[in-house]
């Protein structure tokens, strides 16, 4: 099997990694780079729990391969927070309780925050729309998508 | 069949060509171990289900204007076969004179995924759930495909040929789609019931358009395609030809949505019955029909 040589940004470093053919971007986060904020569920592109930022947009990082990231911007989880201070979305899901078993946090962290910045001020429908990928089964959502309007008002007053 | 739970998929080699020829060339050559592919969001889920064993996937997303969105006032709209489903809803002349396109794209999966996903896989994947096929084909959409010898281009209403199956030669690769203008006045809709409200695929979807026109009896035009009720993705043409030749009444519409639930032959599977599924082919023909008649009025 082919291997290959990419180079990749990854949160803000950027790394030059060998990978097979067949690793997918989210194997080679957690295994070859030991971020393992980034989850494992479905392996199918359904729950979302693997979703980073792929050159600025959400995608599942189980549905791409580590070699189409040559050249790429990835953000994971690890990255989300600035040196001393939480991403918004993160000190909002924080406060308002929507985190239980925290599998899905990764995934749903990424994918609010990628809507807050396509749309910082969206409606509850438009959060929903947003997260209909992140399968959540312990909270029922109602926490999330308050922790999510919370990050839209914290943003509001920081900006 | 073995269930592959690994997070990487089986061993295959990954190949970038440089150019569509080398591409087409690559593929033709050989034949069935290797397989292009896009976003990948069907073809890494069969894999994983050992669907798919291809030896090659030949990555033709990054070829030189695969990734372009071309509109032009009179001759349409041309989507690269690589432009993804998030870009096609935020494109202005989708929403403007194609929004039925739109409609359909936002009816796939999930946000992240949408951001992978393209119509050119969609059609290409020859899945009769495709979500956005029904609008493709009420839309007149017309394959740019190019082949090892030179490039043509192909109705999708003759493109497929069964589940999985299509017309597509060894060789071939699928560069774009395109939609000539819709006609004036135009009202499209895409009606998808699934397990869920959202992001599941289609137990049967329902998408219709209509548009006045002088040269139907009735005075208008409407076009049916439906989802996950037969082999391939269905045009119900005597259902359609019924509405051109009677007056539209709440009458005519019933016998439309008749007749194309008798266009159908649905299979049982996991999402629902084949009996169910033909009731609801005929409840949301109806249904589609009903609303665009009265958006159209």
């Amino acid at each position: 099997m082919a291997f290959h040589k990419i180079n990749v940004t990854i949160n803000n470093e950027l790394d030059q990694l060998i990978v097979p053919s067949n690793m997918t971007l989210m194997h080679m986060l957690r295994e070859s780079l030991a971020l393992t904020g980034t989850k494992n569920g479905c392996s199918a592109g359904e729950c979302g729990a693997c979703t980073v930022l792929l050159n600025g947009e959400p995608v599942n990082s189980c549905m791409v391969l580590a070699v189409e990231c040559d050249g790429a911007k990835i953000v994971t989880v690890e990255g989300l927070a600035g040196k001393k201070q939480l991403d918004p979305i993160q000190e909002a899901i924080v406060q308002e309780g929507g985190v239980q078993c925290g599998f899905c946090t990764p995934g749903i962290l990424i994918s609010s925050h990628a809507l807050l910045k396509r749309n910082p001020n969206p409606s509850e429908d438009e959060i929903r729309e947003a997260l209909v990928g992140n399968l959540c089964r312990c909270t029922g959502y109602v926490r999330i998508i308050e922790s999510v309007k919370v990050a839209a008002r914290m943003q509001s007053v920081t900006d | 069949m073995a269930i592959n739970t690994h997070p990487s998929l089986f061993e295959f080699d990954y190949v970038q060509p440089a150019t569509l020829a080398e591409a087409c060339e690559f593929l033709a050559s050989h034949a069935v171990e290797a397989r292009p592919f896009l976003g990948g969001t069907d073809v890494f889920v069969r894999m994983r289900d050992g669907f798919l064993t291809p030896q090659f996937l030949v990555d033709v997303k990054k070829l030189k204007g695969l990734d372009d969105i071309h509109f032009d006032p009179k001759a349409g709209l041309t989507l690269g076969a690589a432009v993804n489903m998030n870009r096609v809803i935020a494109s202005p002349e989708v929403k403007a004179h194609y929004p039925l396109l739109a409609e359909a794209c936002r009816s796939v999966a999930s946000y992240p995924l949408r951001n992978r996903a393209t119509i050119v896989g969609n059609i290409c994947n020859a899945s009769p759930a495709g979500d956005t096929i029904g609008a493709c084909l009420t839309l007149g959409g017309i394959l740019h495909i190019h082949g090892i010898h030179s490039p043509r281009q192909e109705s999708l209403a003759s493109f497929f040929l069964g589940p999985g199956k299509t017309i597509l030669k060894l060789g071939d690769v699928v560069t774009a789609i395109h939609f000539p203008i819709p006609p004036k006045g135009s009202v499209g809709m895409y009606l998808k019931l699934g397990r869920n409200q959202l992001s599941d695929l289609s137990i049967v979807g329902v998408t219709a358009l209509g548009h006045p026109d002088s040269n139907c009896k009735s005075g208008y035009r409407f076009r049916l395609a439906l989802a996950s009720v037969a082999p391939v993705p269905l045009v119900p043409t005597e259902a359609e030809a019924y509405l051109a030749n009677h007056s539209i009444t709440p009458e005519s519409v019933s016998e439309a949505a008749r007749l194309s639930a008798d266009a159908c032959s649905p299979i049982d599977d996991v999402r629902g019955s084949a009996r169910y599924r033909k009731l609801m082919a005929r409840n949301l023909s109806a249904k589609a029909l009903s609303e665009v008649w009265k958006k159209l009025n």
